[in-house]
């Protein structure tokens, strides 16, 4: 049976989220791993929840990328085990290296708390696979770092070689490109801003993001 | 012995903070500010050790955690307490 990890650092405090649709929307096998932990040979994949993990001091995501998961969350991805870094989760994966760029204050530096609207820009990647190219997903974004910016090369890389996963429609915080999530390389590892985890039954308002979950999940397992 | 490091961010990142700040002293009759940026102050001290060891410490600190190069730039100086 799949199962999957959902990372847990001080501060994460989008992981009950997380537990909750996997565990009862997907009905798959999920369990909370420790920061300190450094061991997920068990899980088929893994899941870097949002939050403020080790509050956000001196940038977002720079502390829990020495934590002693991080390194086994590095080793894991490059086996091509499928990892989500979500909100927090997104800007630990910057952080720590295993996608391009960085996330910084959104463009009016408000915290933004809002429902947005995402251009689906290719489904040949294990997130998208469920989706069609050009579909619209409605989800809630809640984030202050969530501008996303890197120099002309990466984006020019990331535009050529669909990496691009996600752009917003009415970017809400001047991300570079519109963009809202990125891919790897070898495209099993994602990170976005926006929660789909928050989004997965039709009684908050959209379940547009179990479209991601189940791409995943039907596509490797 | 102490280091002093500041860390800015890069050329052409948006600095909202510093922008409104600028903006907000300029609101109060503050002139002559072209432009103002926002960035971090972080004090190292250290034990008994050589300058080149502080150097080295602060650098190493730098380039390991304190600062993302893809967004900013750091300088430090070693100073005697």
């Amino acid at each position: 049976m799949t199962k999957c990890a959902v990372l847990v650092f001080p501060g994460s405090n989008c992981d009950n989220d997380a537990y909750f649709v996997l565990k009862n929307i997907f009905k798959i096998e999920v369990s909370f791993v420790w920061h300190k932990d450094s061991n997920l040979d068990s899980y088929h994949m893994i899941l870097i929840p949002g939050g403020f993990s080790y509050g956000d001091y001196l940038r977002t995501g720079a502390i829990a990328k020495f934590s002693p998961i991080m390194k086994e969350v590095v080793s894991k991805s490059k086996k091509g085990i499928p990892v989500i870094g979500i909100c927090n989760g997104f800007q630990i994966l910057l952080e720590c290296g295993l996608l391009p760029g960085a996330l910084i204050n959104n463009k009016n530096i408000k915290f933004l708390s809002q429902n947005v609207k995402l251009e689906v820009q290719d489904n040949l990647s294990m997130f998208t696979n469920k989706l069609n190219k050009g579909d619209t997903l409605e989800m809630p974004i809640a984030h202050k770092q969530g501008n996303y910016i890197a120099d002309i090369d990466t984006i020019r890389m990331l535009k050529d070689n669909n990496r691009i996963a996600f752009k917003y429609l009415n970017n809400p915080n001047g991300s570079q490109l519109d963009i809202a999530g990125i891919t790897n390389e070898e495209g099993n590892v994602l990170g976005m801003m926006p929660h789909p985890e928050r989004a997965c039954d039709k009684i908050l308002g959209s379940d547009d993001g179990k479209l991601i979950f189940q791409s995943i999940i039907d596509s490797r397992f | 012995m102490k280091a002093k490091i500041f860390i800015k961010y890069k050329d052409g990142i948006l600095d909202p903070q510093g922008k409104v700040t600028g903006n907000a002293l300029n609101s109060i009759g503050v002139k002559g500010i072209e432009s103002l940026s926002i960035g971090k102050y972080i004090e190292m001290e250290f034990d008994d050790i050589t300058r080149d060891e502080a150097d080295k410490i602060a650098n190493d600190s730098c380039k390991k955690l304190l600062v993302n190069p893809n967004t900013q730039t750091y300088s430090y100086e070693i100073i005697n307490d």
